[in-house]
């Protein structure tokens, strides 16, 4: 089903590329840029969030550029055939914007040394193909702290995608938080297997809700599970985008994903033969990840997460500062020492503290 | 770890999730059982999705938008029954375009209302019911949409064994020949049941986005149509046992994030995959079991009269 499904979004994908490439030349000088989007521009997340920063692209641009986008891309060899007909198709700046798009992205830009790549939160990079990513964790060790101030079960529900570095590393980082406050602080994780399925999220918020959860949190990428929250009473917190109104009486705070800056800028670059292949991994600080107002809570909460935001921006905090301890008890970060980017990009194991297993391991 | 209230919820949620797939593929049933197989069943989803909730939300009834849902999955499967009954084009290739074809037109129509919501369909409170231990919610607490669901799969067992609409269509599916001789409109019988599925699947696209997850978001089927299909075809073509089929997949899709919640350290890919591989085991028993039940002899084939 998956496969017939996924045959007609790569059709689908196919014709709008097909009617792209057919569009008349435009004078020489101007830009072809294009995003490829592992969901629908309008899921009002995270493909949404990267879509509004292609759209700060236009305008900050104008006639110099010329933008193309193509939504609902499966990861794996669908994306390969997604990304190289945009390289044919004239465009010299390609985003793809999902982890799972690091291998197509690499095998193409082998064939286009020409066309310049940039891949988001992956960790592999050639000459032609940039990497840039978001310290999302920094908001989740935020998160983590509200979330045990405000929990009276003691019990949070996390609802996550897929068991990569990103979203394991934003686990941790969550209970980080909680346990500063609250050390015997529990999580309950339920894995979905999608980016955006907005029924299935909303089936695990309440699944969660009905196990004692009264917070939920969420790596996925639609407001479904804010809804599921306001619904039942309960508090959440919103994820790529500000989903306050979704969830007017439940929605704590969100990470929002500002990714207009460094597109504009790269554009910039790019336009004035400055382009190279760098690793950008910004934060709370540089502003690609924001939080929204501090909604639903006491003004003494209010007043801690905005503390440890001004800490993290000002580098007096780290999310993952030692002493840090993998689930089994082994010492993983020395106190006095934080962990380093390399290794928060890879992370792949649970802190102490979290009663479950890491998929597949 | 479990409990009465816990158990009760969780039967809720159950027939909630099924609901969907009940809808929409028992209209796909009565289309095949009248001899078209239409792969269009994502499509029309989410176009009902799509014009249910702009129009539930420019309107502010939820009742219009319903009505519109079901409206726009009828228009989009006479898109379908043009190319595929009348035109006599290929079924698969046709139904997959109207699922193209649906996805994009949902997109477009849905686009101005991103990041909106709208407050949930209501649910039925009966004093003294819907508090029942177990069962109360399940069965006392749903939606319109849910009952709409049960009547529908009512209406359509009855009226495909007991009613002589009902007979024509199950003739015009086995053989259309002879269905033509005996002086069947074939293709006009063709056309209403498809329009019946596109109906139903405008309905099922609206259950998501007025109560399900009410608001608009594009993609929001998910494939939820495909399944409904899939649960068709391991029904045996049989309302009764879609019921099952559907019911069984809502069962294990919500009881795996309990299992997970749970952490009981099972991997959660196998949990994810387990509606589908529990759905195919059971159904593929129960058809093995009945010996000699099979598609519709004439589904997927065109009729044209004078060939």
């Amino acid at each position: 089903m998956r496969k017939i499904l996924s045959l007609a979004l790569g059709l689908a994908a196919g014709a709008a590329l097909a009617g792209a490439g057919a569009l008349p030349a435009s004078a020489a000088e101007k830009l072809k840029a294009a995003w490829v989007y592992v969901g629908p521009v309008g899921d009002f997340g995270y493909s949404y969030q990267h879509d509004q920063g292609r759209k700060a692209v236009e305008k900050a641009f104008g006639d110099k550029v010329e933008t193309t986008f193509v939504e609902n891309v499966q990861e794996g060899p669908d994306a390969e055939r997604v990304i190289e007909q945009l390289a044919r198709a004239g465009n010299k700046l390609i985003f793809t914007t999902s982890f799972g798009f690091m291998e197509p992205t690499l095998k193409v830009a082998k064939r286009f040394p020409n066309v310049h790549f940039e891949h988001a939160t992956g960790y592999k990079r050639a000459a032609n193909v940039a990497t840039y990513n978001a310290k999302f964790h920094e908001g989740r060790y935020i998160l983590g702290q509200i979330a045990a101030k405000m929990s009276k079960a003691g019990t949070v529900g996390y609802i996550a995608s897929f068991p990569i570095p990103e979203v394991i590393s934003g686990i941790d980082s969550f209970m980080l938080g909680a346990q500063s406050v609250k050390p015997d602080m529990k999580v309950k994780i339920v894995w979905v297997n999608s980016w955006f399925d907005p029924a299935k999220e909303a089936d695990a918020a309440k699944a969660l809700i009905d196990q004692g959860a009264d917070i939920i949190a969420q790596h996925t990428d639609s407001p479904a599970a804010m809804q599921a929250a306001e619904q039942r009473g309960v508090k959440a917190f919103g994820q790529s985008s500000d989903m306050i109104q979704f969830g007017p009486k439940a929605q704590l705070t969100a990470i929002v994903d500002d990714w207009a800056p460094y597109y504009v800028q790269r554009v910039q670059e790019q336009l004035d033969g400055k382009w190279s292949s760098t690793d950008t991994w910004d934060g709370l600080k540089e502003g690609v990840v924001h939080m929204a107002d501090y909604t639903n809570m006491p003004d003494d909460v209010k007043r801690m997460a905005e503390e440890t935001e001004a800490a993290i921006k000002s580098g007096a905090l780290h999310p993952f500062k030692g002493p840090v301890y993998k689930q089994d008890g082994t010492l993983m970060v020395k106190e006095g020492e934080v962990m380093s980017d390399k290794d928060i990009l890879s992370l792949n194991w649970y802190v102490k503290g979290i009663d479950d297993k890491v998929p597949g391991q | 770890m479990l409990d009465a209230a816990m158990v009760g919820a969780v039967l809720a949620s159950v027939v909630a999730a099924a609901s969907t797939l009940l809808i929409a593929s028992l209209g796909e049933l009565v289309a095949e059982r009248a001899g078209t197989l239409n792969l269009g069943v994502e499509g029309m989803m989410i176009v009902g999705a799509a014009v249910g909730y702009a129009t539930g939300y420019s309107s502010g009834s939820l009742l219009l938008g319903t009505l519109a849902a079901v409206l726009a999955g009828t228009a989009l499967s006479l898109v379908f029954a043009t190319l595929a009954i009348w035109l006599a084009a290929n079924q698969v290739a046709s139904g997959l375009a109207t699922t193209i074809l649906g996805l994009g037109l949902a997109g477009l129509i849905g686009a101005p209302f991103v990041g909106t919501r709208l407050d949930a369909a209501p649910e039925l409170q009966v004093p003294g019911l819907t508090d029942l231990p177990l069962l109360g919610e399940a069965l006392f607490g749903q939606n319109a949409f849910v009952y709409a669901s049960l009547a529908l799969l009512a209406l359509v067992s009855w009226g495909l064994a007991r009613t002589r609409a009902g007979l024509v269509i199950r003739a015009v599916g086995e053989s259309h020949a002879a269905a033509h001789a005996l002086g069947h409109p074939v293709r006009r019988i063709r056309t209403l049941a498809v329009m019946f599925g596109g109906a139903c699947a405008g309905l099922a696209g609206a259950h998501l986005s007025l109560a399900y997850t009410p608001f608009w978001a594009s993609d929001m089927t998910s494939g939820r149509g495909w399944i409904a299909l899939a649960l068709v075809v391991f029904s045996a073509w049989k309302p009764l046992w879609l019921l099952a089929g559907a019911y069984l997949f809502g069962a294990v899709s919500i009881l795996q994030l309990h299992v997970q919640g749970f952490g009981f350290g099972i991997p959660p890919q196998l949990l994810s995959a387990l509606p589908y591989l529990a759905t195919v085991v059971a159904l593929v028993l129960i058809s093995a079991l009945k010996r000699g039940q099979g598609a519709p002899a004439s589904l997927g084939v065109p009729f044209v009269p004078d060939r």
